[in-house]
């Protein structure tokens, strides 16, 4: 069964589920590239009121004038003149699994959507290439004046709201890839909790990438009311090409007085997409923001959720683990700015690299003057399982205010030759002594991803054996 | 049970056994005294495998078996035990779990998660461990001397045959010596056999020793009963070619 005698060494996650590629079988395109005429071309096809034309334009004059950032890891491989920026599917939104074409239905049933949505979830959206396809929402819910639908119904139908919050937390002149957001954003989600509503049941959204070539941008806006709470799962994943896709999509979540919003996160891209994905959260008085962010997929990632701690006593919770195997270059991490008093936040990640991956922790913690009496513990651990890997943690803390309480533990290092003796003195072979020191570091956060997630990550963490040579 | 002969072994090209002769049979306790540096911890590393100590020369079985040929978790899994100096802390793995993990490598069957709580429980009752701590990931914020009595639980839960006790009892306060010594007494029975390495004779008061060997400078120097005990707890080493006890 076992040969004692190979090498051992920890499996990357297994692809084949999210591999297998669909025909595509998209009704219509834009050219590839980035012009004017692209960008007008997507609004016409989305039918946008005037306004959002509007910003779409001005959005890509911003996108032109911005240079690419000159920190992080190498993106030049991106030619946004090959990238197909919109694909809408030959599939119309729908609320019923039977009427989703069925390719695109036996997809998400491969991803384990619908079987979800029937255990666990109060909704779900689905969505495929540019456009969403399926949504769904418990009665329960709409009852309670809960919205949960896609983008682009939100424009129709909640018009006023969308309008009063998109990209103001995330503006296009934040960077060159928010701007490209604004101009080409496509699908996505739109959650609305009234005040006091208390959402027990998480929703879920899949973002599914399946035409070569082309990016997705999808934008997520959450708007959680005064003491209303939320718990919001989103997913993501695109079979492998050998071309480049790109993913720049966009989450603003904003967390009312005394409102709770945990916004878990899976990402699990192929190896020929770039992420570079901005998630900003707005948290107001006595609220709270949980980020539970899990990045194993992609080529290139940069993905630093931020929390802004607006009013007094808010708070954040940031875990995250990151997983880069070969070919990979992961940099991830969490910003948090504190600009009320007695805000506190706790930032909790580890990361692991494997085979040639790079994996940074990159974070930016700030506190302003009137944000006396904050405070905020960053914890970062990461793990190289060989010596080819790369890990790097670059913490940047920036703290104006004098009562301040700020701590920082940061631990970089490789699994223990001691450890590994100590379990097998107990019986345990080396494998699963490896195994059980990878699945015990990440603990910690496996316990706070969503159950099918956990599993997911725990496989991840099987362990192989190499042939003799 | 376990027999050592002309043992040469150390780390590198750095020989620290020089020649070491030792053969354990079932129903034994054996003492193994000598100042630091002797070579004591590296002979329980040798005969458990650790990877960083080589064999030059010489022998071990366990059982009839060539120890050498054995990876660390077969011997383990042929009944060797070693309590470490020094045990290691492995975060995000519970005692419980990990104990539970050993206990079905060991013994090749898979061990009910209700009724290996319950044996668990009453174990840490009886060396008087907080419960709670079968939850807590394995050493990590244990001080000293809890460490040491979670390596006692981990070698009554694994029931091996031949235990390997090094220095369990140091860093203890007379209570907690007492606690490890009657787990080891508790432990001991006529079918599996122990080698203490201590420098102190507190913890061989609840235990028959058989046989004492003197370790000095890789070699051992004199064999004899308890009244070796005596000698080294009075005059140190100093008969046998040593200084005084160095602790």
């Amino acid at each position: 069964m076992i040969n004692m005698k190979n090498k051992t060494y920890i499996e990357d996650i297994e692809r084949t589920l999210y591999d297998i590629k669909n025909v595509d079988r998209s009704v219509y395109k834009t050219h590839a590239g980035l012009t004017e005429e692209v960008v007008r071309d997507i609004s016409k096809k989305k039918n946008d009121p005037a306004w959002m034309l509007d910003f779409r334009l001005k959005s890509l004059e911003v996108y032109n004038n911005l240079n690419l950032p000159t920190w992080g890891p190498d993106i030049s491989r991106l030619n946004m003149d090959e990238i197909v920026t919109y694909v809408k599917p030959d599939a119309k939104l729908v609320g019923s699994w039977d009427e989703v074409p069925e390719d695109i239905k036996n997809t998400f049933d491969r991803l384990g959507i619908p079987n979800a949505e029937k255990q666990s979830l109060a909704g779900v959206g689905a969505q495929y290439d540019s456009e969403v396809v399926y949504h769904s929402i418990q009665k329960r819910l709409t009852d309670q004046g809960v919205v949960y639908t896609d983008m682009e119904t939100a424009l129709v139908e909640h018009e006023d709201i969308v309008r009063e919050y998109f990209m103001t937390l995330v503006p296009p002149k934040d960077h060159k890839f928010a701007a490209l957001h604004g101009a080409v954003w496509s699908g996505g989600s739109f959650v609305y909790v009234p005040a006091g509503v208390d959402v027990k049941i998480p929703l879920q959204s899949y973002f599914r990438l399946n035409a070569a070539g082309a990016g997705q941008f999808e934008h997520t806006l959450i708007v959680v009311e005064k003491g209303a709470s939320l718990h919001f799962i989103e997913g993501c994943s695109a079979p492998k090409y050998n071309v480049t896709n790109l993913h720049a999509g966009c989450v603003e979540l904003f967390v009312g007085e005394g409102a709770r919003l945990r916004y878990s996160t899976i990402e699990n891209w192929s190896r020929n997409m770039m992420n570079l994905n901005t998630k900003r959260a707005l948290v107001e008085k006595d609220g709270l923001i949980e980020w539970v962010s899990g990045s194993f997929g992609s080529a290139v990632s940069c993905l630093y959720p931020c929390s802004v701690l607006h009013g007094e006593g808010a708070k954040c919770e940031f875990t995250g683990v990151t997983f880069a195997s070969k070919g990979q270059n992961l940099d991830t991490g969490a910003s948090v700015i504190h600009v009320a008093p007695h805000t506190s936040a706790n930032i909790n990640t580890r990361t692991i690299s494997k085979s040639g991956g790079a994996a940074t922790y990159r974070s930016a913690v700030k506190v302003t003057k009137a944000a006396h009496h904050a405070k905020c513990s960053v914890n970062c651990e990461s793990l190289m399982l060989d010596d080819e890997s790369r890990s790097d943690t670059l913490p940047v803390m920036d703290i104006e205010a004098p009562e301040a309480d700020i701590g920082h533990e940061a631990k970089i290092g490789r699994i223990s030759e001691d450890a590994i003796f100590y379990l097998m003195a107990r019986g345990i072979d080396e494998q699963e002594a490896r195994a059980m020191i990878v699945r015990g570091f990440v603990e910690p956060i496996a316990k706070e991803l969503p159950l099918e997630y956990a599993v997911e990550m725990n496989n991840l963490i099987t362990i192989e054996l190499e042939g003799a040579n | 049970m376990l027999e050592i002969q002309s043992l040469h072994a150390g780390v590198e090209d750095k020989e620290i056994i020089h020649g070491i002769d030792l053969k354990v049979a079932a129903g034994e306790i054996h003492v193994i005294l000598g100042p630091n540096g002797s070579g004591k911890s590296t002979l329980m590393n040798v005969i458990m495998g650790h990877p960083k100590y080589k064999i030059m020369s010489g022998s071990m079985t366990f059982d009839g078996e060539d120890l050498a040929s054995l990876a660390t978790f077969e011997r383990a899994r042929k009944g060797l035990f070693l309590s470490f100096q020094t045990p290691e802390e492995i975060p995000g793995i519970t005692v419980e779990n990990m104990l539970r993990a050993a206990k079905q490598a060991v013994t090749g069957q898979t061990v009910k998660i209700l009724q290996f709580r319950k044996q668990l429980q009453a174990m840490m009752q009886e060396l008087k461990i907080d419960p709670s701590y079968a939850t807590r990931y394995m050493n990590v914020g244990f001080s000293g001397g809890e460490k040491k009595r979670n390596e006692i639980l981990q070698l009554l839960m694994l029931q091996p045959k031949l235990a390997l006790l090094d220095e369990t009892d140091s860093g203890l306060d007379v209570d907690a010596v007492q606690i490890v010594s009657n787990g080891v007494a508790k432990f001991h029975s006529a079918e599996n056999a122990c080698i203490i390495i201590t420098h102190n004779t507190q913890i061989l008061k609840a235990l028959k020793v058989d046989r004492v060997h003197i370790l000095l400078n890789g070699k051992i120097v004199s064999e004899g009963g308890n009244e070796l005990i005596e000698e080294v707890t009075n005059n140190g080493y100093a008969k046998f070619g040593g200084g005084v006890l160095n602790d």
